[in-house]
């Protein structure tokens, strides 16, 4: 039996409520990780020297070609083993971070990538450095194009987040499953995490649409002033006038 | 003015960009083979020849876009891009080249204007975030540069809303925003429709007469021989001949030269 009196009672539950906070909490520092993680192992991708590149084609390989969950439980579960222990909320920081990383370094890459070379040979002509040349130029123009797969990211890392309930972490889904086994409410109580889950992605969606609209608004907006057609300086046109090639 | 007129200019100019026995090969192709060039100050040194003889290439080596295999080049009498050190070349670090770069301004074929600024700041950029300049004393000056290549109404507009030659100009506004010491053009009208090669041109027949060291890659022979103080041409990575345009004109010295003319002319004629 459904029972809409449970359902509606516990989508307003602070208990839950607060487990969808820590999801996009968690969410989001697992993406800021990731970005950093994914800008450095893109321009360590993009570097002419092997052993810089190298390095970072292993990580992406790795963490990509791994599942998610299994390296979550290695992190939490397997490293105390060796030494390493890192408590539930770092484990899941590192283990979803690291994965998002190894993601987003394809992602900014393709993003650099599809930068003209050009942009970058006029900035190093006007006498940029190379650093000041990805900062002013190559990064802004780059950040159009990855903004709408990183945005997808997020997205899919909000779900993903859900993974670290399988090593004890809070979030809104193992708060869920606590409830769960105190309320026998199976259908109701995972239905209100689904739709918390739904509002997240939701709302990040309108925030997504809003910032590519404002990222490309820049490149494609008209002149401000109605164009008026330069007129030629002619000089000498007999003298001026060029050859086919 | 006054070097319009003048066939060469006269041997007590300072010296602008020295080159010396420049090599550069991509893979097992030899680019360039040992050229030279000696450019003073308020010169306009136009490079000619057929595609594929590596005078854009030579023209980027200049400025270490590209960087030379072998040899040296020199902006105003300072090693660019390497130091003397117990006799060896030292390549300098990055921070150092870029300054040094500051002093030449480039001209792209491809104009290259940055895609996400508009017109002013595209000018403005370099003395911003090179030189430190405060962006509204900035501002100031690119408005004033962007008056010179005729587009004061264009400032907010972006280089996608642009024509070719507008974008072009532009991007030399970009490149004197740094009062570079010279100029590099390469091919700056190749990529232009035929009716904007002319308001390209004209802005750098303006800067020639005001004096501005120029080295330019193009295939408008005709620019070359009213605005160029000395026509080099070159031919598989070397420099076969150079003169004034007159000479070069009417008697060049070696029969690929002549011949190299003669069909370039010919394109001119069926335009």
């Amino acid at each position: 039996m459904w029972d809409w009196g449970t359902f509606l009672h516990y989508i307003f539950s602070p208990y839950l409520l607060t487990g969808a906070a820590i999801s996009l909490g968690i969410s989001m520092a697992a993406m800021a990780v990731g970005l950093v993680l994914g800008l450095i192992a893109a321009l360590m991708r993009m570097s002419p020297l092997w052993w810089v590149r190298q390095p970072a084609s292993l990580y992406v390989w790795l963490f990509r070609g791994t599942p998610v969950l299994v390296q979550l439980i290695i992190i939490y579960t397997g490293l105390p083993q060796i030494g390493i222990s890192l408590g539930v909320v770092a484990s899941a920081l590192v283990g979803l971070g690291v994965n998002e990383g190894a993601y987003l370094a394809e992602i900014i890459r393709a993003g650099i990538n599809s930068v003209p070379k050009g942009q970058f040979e006029a900035a190093r002509a006007v006498g940029m450095t190379w650093s000041k040349t990805m900062r002013v130029v190559i990064f802004p123009q780059a950040f159009r194009i990855i903004l709408p797969p990183l945005g997808n990211a997020f997205n899919g890392l909000m779900k993903t987040s859900s993974l670290a309930s399988a090593i004890s972490m809070e979030e809104l889904l193992r708060r869920t499953e606590l409830l769960v086994q105190v309320k026998f409410k199976v259908l109701e109580l995972f239905c209100v995490a689904a739709l918390y889950y739904l509002v997240l992605t939701t709302l990040w969606g309108f925030i997504q649409s809003w910032l590519e609209a404002r990222a490309s608004r820049s490149v494609t907006s008209r002149p401000l002033t109605p164009s008026v057609a330069t007129k030629p300086i002619n000089i000498d046109n007999a003298v001026l006038s060029h050859d086919a090639s | 003015m006054t070097h319009l007129e003048q066939v060469s200019p006269p041997p007590v100019r300072p010296i602008v960009i020295e080159a010396r026995g420049i090599h550069k090969s991509f893979g097992p192709l030899h680019v360039l083979d040992n050229v030279d060039l000696v450019v003073r100050r308020g010169e306009v040194v136009v490079i000619i020849g057929p595609s594929g003889s590596g005078k854009s290439t030579f023209l980027r080596t200049l400025n270490f876009l590209d960087a030379p295999d072998r040899g040296q080049v020199s902006i105003n009498g300072s090693l660019l891009g390497s130091t003397m050190r117990d006799g060896k070349a030292v390549p300098l670090s990055d921070a150092k080249l870029s300054t040094q770069r500051r002093q030449i301004g480039m001209v792209f074929q491809q104009f290259n204007l940055f895609g996400h600024m508009n017109a002013l700041d595209n000018v403005r950029c370099g003395p911003v975030h090179v030189l430190g300049r405060q962006p509204d004393k900035a501002a100031e000056d690119a408005r004033r540069l962007l008056a010179l290549v005729g587009l004061s109404d264009k400032e907010t507009t972006y280089p996608a809303a642009l024509s070719g030659g507008q974008q072009q100009r532009v991007a030399i506004a970009r490149a004197l925003a740094m009062e570079p010491a010279a100029m590099l053009f390469d091919e700056p009208t190749s990529a232009l429709d035929p009716e904007m090669v002319d308001e390209v041109l004209n802005v750098m027949l303006d800067l020639a007469a005001k004096g501005m060291t120029m080295v330019i890659v193009t295939h408008e022979i005709r620019f070359a021989y009213r605005a160029a103080d000395r026509i080099v041409f070159m031919e598989n990575g070397r420099i076969v001949e150079e003169g004034c345009p007159a000479s070069m004109k009417d008697s060049p010295k070696h029969e690929r030269t002549r011949r190299f003319l003669k069909q370039i002319n010919h394109g001119d004629m069926r335009s």
